[in-house]
């Protein structure tokens, strides 16, 4: 750098290419960081569990070390009636999500009465725990914190799991993974857009409904229908197992792959399912010469199937 | 090359890097547009190969993104980085074996990369996907050791100034260590929502603006005036480009998220900074434009300056739809809608790729001392990019104002599906009309290689005659 220009020059370098990350970088960051979690993001991150994507735990996205959200009427320590409650399950060592590791990320109002009142600092990855959402109002503000039921209501990860019929289980963390892995979020956004996408997508999210999830897999490019409100649509299980394992079953337009890889090799009754045999009965009934297409088969309780299918219709 | 891997130093070729780099880059780019053509088959036909998890869309779509920005782009980058800036210089590239080790790295972190990218293992972050193991990988196998030979290749020139193109090639690969490094840390560090969600479109927005259009710029600010003889017309107008793409480049990342809940302020400053962008647009495009004058008659004859005008003419609708599409007035109508798709491949398959295969043909035929095998094939091979590319183009852009039409009046989204499949099978033709002419350029490479004419010392490679 033989010239004095080049000194100056590789200055003004810095200084324009440090502002302009200062203005980029740090500022956003201080912005986003002082908003406080919705509830949305509670149950999101709880339901969903620490990384939606490549993970220590989790690394080739099979969707291990997931927590599982349950739907249950009886308490699991006392067995007595309980109003219907959602709850999270971390069995043991399951990793909890960021809320509950760095609760700061919930704000400071919603992280103060997640620790005191919530008592989320006792909850230890060692022993697995139980989450619910909960609001309180102090001063007039409605302000939701996330409960550690394990230490403020005994709730057990097991006694919790069996107090729900499989019905009442939701595979959400692993859909989650099987969301991200098969790129739906390719086609299908998971964000309405501000402008114009409220009566047919539902409403947009807030600032604060994100806090603590990763990956958000908002998608850029919309293929298919936004997918944010999507349970709230169409709750119907039947539904989308006949749209994953070939969405021209009930859509005839679709362009959407057939999923029905993530059926596994076994369907819910223990049978192998013949996918040359079921291929061939529903190009027939394609061209004309069947009049019913050949039946679906259910998936099993442990297929990626069912996660995905958990976790599309708890979207509401 | 596995033979100069461990070679003393003297005994590597000087251009052996980038002669590497050069071949690799055709090959990602044959292995990219081959995907990219796969994956249209599959939104035209949604039949077309299925039951294989690892053949389904999902799973290809991000690895077409990924093998054709880390691979042909970047690869043909580094191959132009190594040949230009010593040319420019004056001087030999400052390790050769630093080079050669470089393209070494590169081919393999990113075949293990886009591997396990098409295996699923992804970090579910769009244009940073890969898992952060293989960030890693990128950043101190590849980028790092690129950087550290252009700088120190700079350093040690035998000229008194530094041209135009090195500024970029200097800066740009700085810059890149920068993007990617920051871009990716949310998933080590574990940032999470909206902050993750505005780190990732950075990331996106960034490695375009500080690394691909600044370097594939910076290309043609050699290619012109070398092959044409003309001097570059403005060295000031250069100046204001590079000075502006640092300034206002690096600044718009949140407009791509113009719909999604960010504070009010940041959505605004980038929108504004956005349509800035126009200023070194402005001056790249009439800087080149002007340096052609006097030399038109190159534009028809010449395959090198075909390729680069014809990308820097690109440039003009890829700004004037990059400043403005941006701006809420009109975001709204097209974010996330084929346009978008449209757009972007007119940044890097329409300006950019154009600019880089002008580069690859014209350095390879440098490096090696061969003519060009064939000007009809690679004739052949620009009319083949150009139409391909121009019904991606036309076909992606009028798919995006039905989807555009069908957000706002809140159409059924299966009437958009059925409305948009004709311009679908059309992308799939402009795409795979991409990759045949692809792999004709390949082969006349390979070609070139193996039996073009050996041009004589001191005479440069557009000043022969074809024989084909």
């Amino acid at each position: 750098m033989a010239f004095r220009e080049y000194k100056i020059g590789s200055r003004m370098f810095g200084l324009a290419f440090g502002t302009s990350m200062f203005i980029t970088l740090y500022m956003p960051a201080v912005d986003i960081q002082n908003v406080s979690a919705t509830s949305i993001a509670m149950d999101r991150q709880l339901s969903f569990g620490r990384v939606g994507g490549f993970s220590y735990e989790d690394p080739f996205l099979l969707g291990w070390a997931k927590p599982i959200t349950v739907q249950i009427s009886q308490d699991p320590k006392t067995g007595a009636a309980i109003e219907s409650t959602r709850a999270f399950v971390y069995e043991k060592d399951v990793p909890f999500p960021n809320g509950i590791r760095h609760p700061r990320i919930l704000g400071t109002e919603p992280a103060a009465v997640s620790e005191s009142k919530g008592r989320i600092n006792e909850a230890s990855e060692d022993q697995g725990a139980v989450f619910i959402v909960r609001e309180v109002v102090e001063g007039g503000v409605m302000i939701p914190y996330i409960e550690n039921a394990t230490a403020t209501r005994g709730w057990l990860p097991a006694a919790t799991l069996s107090k729900a019929n499989e019905s009442q289980r939701l595979l959400v963390g692993k859909g989650k993974i099987m969301f991200v892995r098969e790129g739906c979020w390719w086609c299908h956004t998971l964000l309405p857009e501000q402008t114009q996408d409220w009566q047919y997508f539902g409403a947009p999210p807030m600032l604060g409904d994100f806090n603590g999830e990763s990956p958000t897999a908002f998608g850029s490019d919309r293929k298919g229908p936004d997918l944010t409100h999507v349970g709230s649509r169409n709750s119907s299980r039947e539904w989308m197992v006949m749209h994953f394992f070939n969405p021209r079953l009930v859509q005839s337009h679709s362009i959407m792959p057939r999923y029905d890889y993530l059926w596994g090799e076994k369907d819910a009754s223990g049978t192998v399912i013949d996918y040359d045999g079921w291929r061939a009965a529903y190009t027939a009934y394609a061209n004309g010469e069947s009049i019913y297409p050949p039946e679906v088969p259910l998936p099993a309780a442990d297929s990626e199937a069912r996660a995905l299918i958990d976790f599309v219709l708890n979207l509401k | 090359m596995f033979k100069y891997l461990f070679a003393k130093a003297e005994d590597i070729p000087a251009g052996s890097a980038a002669i590497y780099f050069g071949y690799s880059s055709i090959i990602w780019f044959v292995i990219g547009t081959g995907l990219g053509s796969f994956n249209a088959a599959k939104l035209a036909f949604p039949d077309f190969v299925m039951g294989s998890e690892i053949l389904s869309f999902g799973h290809m779509r991000q690895v077409h993104v990924l093998a054709v920005i880390l691979g042909w782009i970047s690869m043909a980058f580094a191959m132009a980085m190594m040949y230009i800036t010593p040319a420019l210089g004056n001087t030999k590239l400052w390790s050769e074996k630093l080079g050669v080790w470089n393209c070494f790295l590169w081919n393999v972190g990113l075949s293990i990369g886009l591997f396990l990218l098409w295996m699923g293992v992804t970090s579910g972050r769009e244009y940073s996907d890969l898992p952060w193991p293989i960030d890693l990988v990128v950043v101190l196998g590849l980028l790092v050791p690129l950087c550290i030979n252009v700088l120190m290749t700079i350093k040690t020139r035998r000229t008194q100034g530094i041209y135009t193109t090195n500024w970029f090639f200097g800066a740009a690969t700085f810059m890149v260590i920068i993007v990617f490094t920051v871009g990716n840390s949310p998933e080590f560090f574990q940032l999470t929502g909206l902050t993750e969600a505005y780190l990732t479109w950075w990331f996106a927005h960034n490695v375009l603006g500080l690394w691909i259009t600044p370097v594939a710029a910076a290309i043609s600010y050699y290619v012109v005036p070398k092959v044409t003889g003309n001097p570059l017309y403005s060295h000031r107008i250069g100046h204001l480009h590079f000075w502006s793409v640092v300034v206002f480049y690096s600044t718009p990342a949140a407009h791509h998220l113009m719909s999604a809940p960010l504070p009010e302020w940041l959505k605004s400053f980038a929108s504004v900074e956005g349509v800035l962008i126009l200023v070194p647009a402005i001056a790249f495009v009439s800087n080149l434009l002007l340096t052609m004058t006097g030399k038109w008659r190159m534009f028809v004859e010449n395959i090198e300056i075909k390729f680069t005008i014809t990308g820097v003419l690109m440039a003009i609708p890829l700004n004037m739809q990059g400043g403005f599409q941006q701006t809420r007035a009109i975001n709204w109508y097209v974010h996330g809608t084929g346009w978008i798709v449209a757009h972007a491949h007119l940044a890097l398959l329409g300006f950019s790729t154009f600019l880089e295969a002008a580069a690859v043909y014209y350095g390879l035929q440098t490096l090696l001392r061969r003519k060009l095998y064939s000007l009809g094939l690679a004739n052949f091979h620009f009319w083949m990019l150009l139409i391909g590319f121009t019904a991606y183009w036309v076909s992606m852009t009028i798919a995006g104002l039905i989807q555009g039409a069908g957000k706002i009046y809140e159409v059924p989204y299966i009437d958009v599906v059925i409305a948009e499949h004709p311009y679908m099978i059309a992308r799939w033709v402009g795409g795979t009309m991409v990759f045949l002419g692809n792999c004709v350029w390949l082969y006349n490479m390979y070609m070139t290689a193996r039996v073009g004419t050996v041009i004589p010392a001191g005479r440069l490679p557009h000043e022969l005659a074809y024989e084909r």
